[in-house]
């Protein structure tokens, strides 16, 4: 492609706009009470970056990516893993309530005894012959995703004397844009650790840290067999676009 | 529809994000022998200039022609120009800090505003630490007349712009990542 072709096709080009990136719902990278940030968040402010092309599209990664039994973390091996088996699943949507269709969820987690399957991981809990700690899974058409695995177990770290990080499994999702691209934690509902835990506490927002706390779903339990948490996940919503009322998009 | 629902808040992919991020074909933008393939290398270091072990960098950019393939681009959204080519890379940092990714280099892009972007990749950080993701960009050393044109380069300090152009290294490109301190890396607000 020449310079000249970019040009051409540059001449107000219609983007979708993302919402820039809500400051108050997200930690501070800077917080002090989870110590390694001090030497890793950047001091200085970051620079302003109008969303263009390359952050309004991203990767859209499909069931490629995915195994079988990916989405059920009690199934990875012959054995059945040690703990409280739980379906945790929810709807992804954008900030507008669209749900996120067809995006890859990412898990990982320690197993019920609190120990990751992690070679740095070295505090005297059982590792578990059965359980890897890892699931993916694709959400429907409607957004929807569902994991089966088992409730992961507290466990200490060297933050600040006896410190315990509340039981927690780690999500990535990519949404359809790089704008969108977000990794959080999910935690469970009344954990008297989660008040005390400063990588929770770093969302300043009462508000906003809840919605890392999933709900205790009944009806999604498994009769005689696993307990239920809901945990929907709300990425970044458009700005109003050119596409908004009209047709599709080949304008 | 209408309904403005607050987002999820970002969290640490924690010190054991290895075990659930890590692919091994992660750090293949494009596979292994595709023409013009090179690699990206760098290292990431903290306040202390120590290796950042870990963390993980992803990376995003458009094909050889400056296309996506990707419904939101504008222009269509078109097969990739190259035969594999991914787009996405992601590697964990290695016991010394570092990263590495194959990749291809990309086309420039149309602007919004008229003007033309240089070519560049996308880049985010994550790692124990980082409470939120970190975005940066790599640009080319060798594109100088393409890159002193480029409107999100133009918009950062000029003494710091630097610290986004990779250098030259025996099998591609080099690019460090300096998390704080002297000659700290210009991260962006997206």
């Amino acid at each position: 492609m020449t310079h000249d072709t970019v040009h051409q096709a540059g001449g107000g080009l219609p983007l979708p706009r993302y919402r820039r990136d809500d400051v108050d719902a997200h930690p501070p990278l800077l917080s002090p009470g989870y110590r390694s940030t001090v030497a890793r968040a950047p001091r200085r402010p970051p620079a302003h970056l109008p969303q263009r092309l390359t952050e309004i599209t991203g990767p859209l990664l499909g069931a490629g990516r995915l195994g079988d039994l990916d989405h059920d973390l009690t199934r990875q091996h012959d054995g059945e893993p040690q703990g409280q088996r739980i379906v945790v699943h929810g709807r992804v949507r954008d900030g507008d309530g669209r749900p996120v269709a067809h995006t890859l969820v990412e898990i990982w987690q320690a197993n019920a005894a609190g120990r990751y399957r992690h070679a740095s991981d070295t505090w005297p809990a059982p590792l578990d012959p059965h359980f890897d700690g890892v699931g993916r899974a694709l959400t429907d058409e409607h957004g929807r995703y569902r994991f089966v695995t088992v409730r992961p177990g507290a466990y200490p770290w060297h933050n600040h004397d006896n410190a315990w990080r509340p039981a927690h499994i780690h999500f990535s999702l990519f949404g359809r844009a790089f704008t969108q691209r977000l990794v959080t934690q999910m935690y469970f509902p009344d954990d008297p650790l989660f008040a005390r835990d400063p990588i929770a506490q770093s969302v300043r927002d009462p508000a906003a840290r809840q919605r890392m706390v999933a709900r205790y779903d009944h009806a999604a339990t498994m009769p005689e067999w696993a307990l239920a948490y809901e945990f929907d996940i709300v990425l970044r919503g458009r700005e109003g676009t050119p596409f908004e009322d009209g047709a599709d998009g080949d304008g | 529809m209408g309904e403005r629902l607050g987002v999820t808040p970002a969290q640490t992919v924690g010190p054991y994000l290895r075990i659930g991020l890590r692919w091994p074909d992660g750090p293949y933008v494009v596979p292994e022998g595709t023409p013009g393939a090179f690699w990206v290398r760098g290292r990431i270091t903290d306040g202390a200039g120590g290796p950042v072990t870990d963390a993980l960098v992803e990376s995003w950019q458009a094909d050889p022609d400056g296309r996506f393939d990707h419904p939101d681009d504008p222009r269509g959204a078109r097969p990739p120009a190259l035969a594999g080519f991914r787009g996405f890379g992601r590697s964990e940092t290695d016991g010394q800090g570092c990263y590495r990714l194959l990749t291809v280099r990309p086309g420039p892009l149309p602007d919004p505003d008229g003007g033309v972007e240089a070519p560049h990749l996308t880049l985010s950080v994550f790692g124990r630490g980082l409470l939120h993701r970190l975005v940066t960009r790599l640009y080319f050393p060798d594109e100088p007349a393409a890159n002193a044109v480029d409107p999100v380069l133009r918009g950062v300090d000029a003494d710091r712009r630097d610290t986004l152009l990779a250098a030259p290294a025996p099998d591609g490109l080099r690019f460090d990542i300096r998390l704080q301190g002297d000659r700290e890396t210009v991260f962006f607000a997206v």
